[in-house]
């Protein structure tokens, strides 16, 4: 049940995708609101998403956060959030991302997929999505949390797109049944040292689940995963911060290189 | 530098509490002007000691802090060795018996090394490295320290060769020359749960390649080869992991395979 009244909705939507647009941070919006709930939340986020469809983005993706049991734990929540990606996120792999237009990146390495059927929540399994994944390829999102010291509740950050602002995708493609997703392993450097090391099932287990549980959350709000759907799944690292002048790489296990610089 | 009386009484004092399963001071605490030369030469004396005393017989070698994390711990930037002898092998159809055989125990899982050809530095590359493997195999190093609640500095942890306690060797092996063994990724569960993920990047953050390479190099300075045959376990990717008897641990390699070791 939402506790906000539509307009309050809107505001908030505004205000937030206001602080994204012109790089700048906010308070987070608990502190005004201690009483919204999860809907309120994910009313936000989608309202943010219709103000940028009417003005002609296009979404290109889902993205899956807070997916390690590590950070849910800490956060004393039992779901991950999720949030969409439209076109202008996109950075080419080898691109530049320009640090003015953000207020604070972060990087973290994910593997992501593309769906070639629809899937369909609830009871949504980890071999529904093998079934219906067309393709893996190797994701680095650039987090850029719109509240001041990234400081948030998971209300606050679901409100915000769950802190999306750009991604780089790597060419390096394999089919579902060509690499172990759980066992998969990357390595990020930045400016050549290597800063951080995970696999896959840093990812709910396996990143499978992570997309598992998206179709089984937006089911709720009787939404489905469309077939031919980019999903970034997790993120399998920390969050590493970022500056100008840095040049960020990760190598995945079978799945080539992913690399930006930061200006 | 110690004397060399101080430094076979240390031996005496280990060895003691490696057979009675005790822990025994901080030497580092002890005896602050103990040089890392001083505990390699104690670890020789405990070693010695364990090949005339009971038979042991050296099979391989292990390399330990090669991650960022331990080299922070111990503000040490560079990694350390030890010996692996007969006596330390726990096979995949075994429990280890926490309350009989270690003291206070931590799991690391590593990428273990299987030489065909002897190795001699100085001067051995990577390449000589992947010339000289056999092949490799997922391996679960189980650490127990013999200092007093792991208040270890590196002098402490060489003497008492390199922490090291029991090790067990997974059954499915890899070629180093199909697997990249940088990217690959490892992921350790405990009793049915992830605990950690990382990739051989972690370490020395290259690839367990240049911990060999580094071994190779270091103990060709005292004219020790690395041997054909040995093993040598090449340090944990991801962090160590304290157990307890009745924890079940399994590490899984992408592109190498898994393995499980099961306390009691």
């Amino acid at each position: 049940m939402s506790t906000l009244s539509r307009s309050t909705i809107n505001e908030l939507a505004e205000h937030l995708e206001n602080a994204e647009l012109q790089a700048h941070d906010v308070k987070k919006i608990t502190d005004d609101y201690p009483d919204m709930d999860w809907e309120d939340a994910y009313d936000i986020q989608w309202e943010i998403r219709r103000r940028k469809e009417a003005r002609g983005n296009r979404v290109v993706g889902l993205k899956m956060g807070l997916t390690s049991y590590a950070k849910m734990k800490q956060m004393g929540v039992e779901n991950p959030v999720y949030a969409f990606l439209v076109d202008y996120f996109n950075v080419p792999d080898a691109g530049t991302v320009k640090v003015s237009e953000l207020i604070h990146p972060k990087v973290e390495a994910e593997i992501a997929i593309i769906t070639n059927k629809e899937l369909k929540g609830p009871g949504c399994s980890v071999a529904d999505v093998l079934a219906a994944t067309e393709s893996v390829l190797p994701a680095v999102e650039v987090i850029d949390s719109r509240y001041e010291n990234f400081r948030f509740d998971l209300k606050s950050v679901i409100a915000d797109n769950a802190s999306s602002a750009r991604f780089v995708t790597g060419g390096n493609v394999k089919r579902a049944d060509q690499v172990d997703m759980k066992t998969l392993g990357v390595v990020m450097e930045i400016n050549g040292k290597v800063v951080t090391t995970g696999a896959g099932a840093a990812v709910l287990g396996h990143p499978a689940a992570s997309v598992a549980m998206l179709a089984n959350m937006l089911a709720e709000r009787g939404e489905v995963i469309p077939a031919g759907t980019f999903i970034m799944t997790g993120g399998i690292t920390e969050a590493i911060a970022v500056k100008a002048g840095d040049s960020v790489c990760v190598r995945y296990q079978d799945l080539g290189t992913v690399s930006m610089t930061f200006v | 530098m110690l004397q060399t009386t101080q430094i076979s009484a240390y031996a005496d004092e280990l060895y003691t509490a490696l057979r009675e399963r005790q822990m025994v001071q901080p030497f580092s605490e002890r005896t602050p002007e103990m040089t890392v030369e001083d505990a390699y030469a104690v670890s020789n004396l405990l070693l010695d000691k364990r090949i005339q005393l009971d038979g042991e017989k050296v099979i391989g070698k292990k390399i330990g802090v090669t991650s960022q994390a331990v080299m922070k711990m111990l503000n040490v930037y560079q990694p350390d060795f030890g010996y692996l002898t007969d006596a330390m092998v726990v096979d995949e159809s075994e429990a280890l018996s926490v309350s009989t055989k270690m003291i206070q125990p931590r799991a690391e899982g590593e990428i273990a090394f299987v030489l065909k050809r002897d190795l001699i530095g100085p001067g051995v590359t990577a390449s000589d490295v992947l010339r000289a493997t056999d092949f490799v195999v997922p391996c679960f190093e189980i650490v127990d320290s013999r200092i007093k609640d792991w208040k270890i500095k590196i002098q402490d942890t060489v003497a008492d060769n390199a922490s090291c306690g029991y090790f067990l060797l997974g059954s499915q092996a890899a070629d180093p020359r199909k697997v990249d063994l940088s990217t690959c990724g490892m992921v350790m569960e405990m009793n049915g749960q992830v605990v950690a993920t990382g990739a051989g990047a972690a370490a020395l953050g290259s690839s367990p390649i240049s911990c060999v390479v580094w071994l190779a190099n270091t103990l060709g300075r005292f004219g020790v080869p690395l041997k054909a045959g040995e093993v040598i376990l090449s340090g944990a990717l991801v962090p160590l992991q304290p157990v307890k008897a009745g924890d079940y641990m399994s590490v899984s390699i992408g592109g190498i395979g898994r393995t499980a070791v099961r306390f009691e």
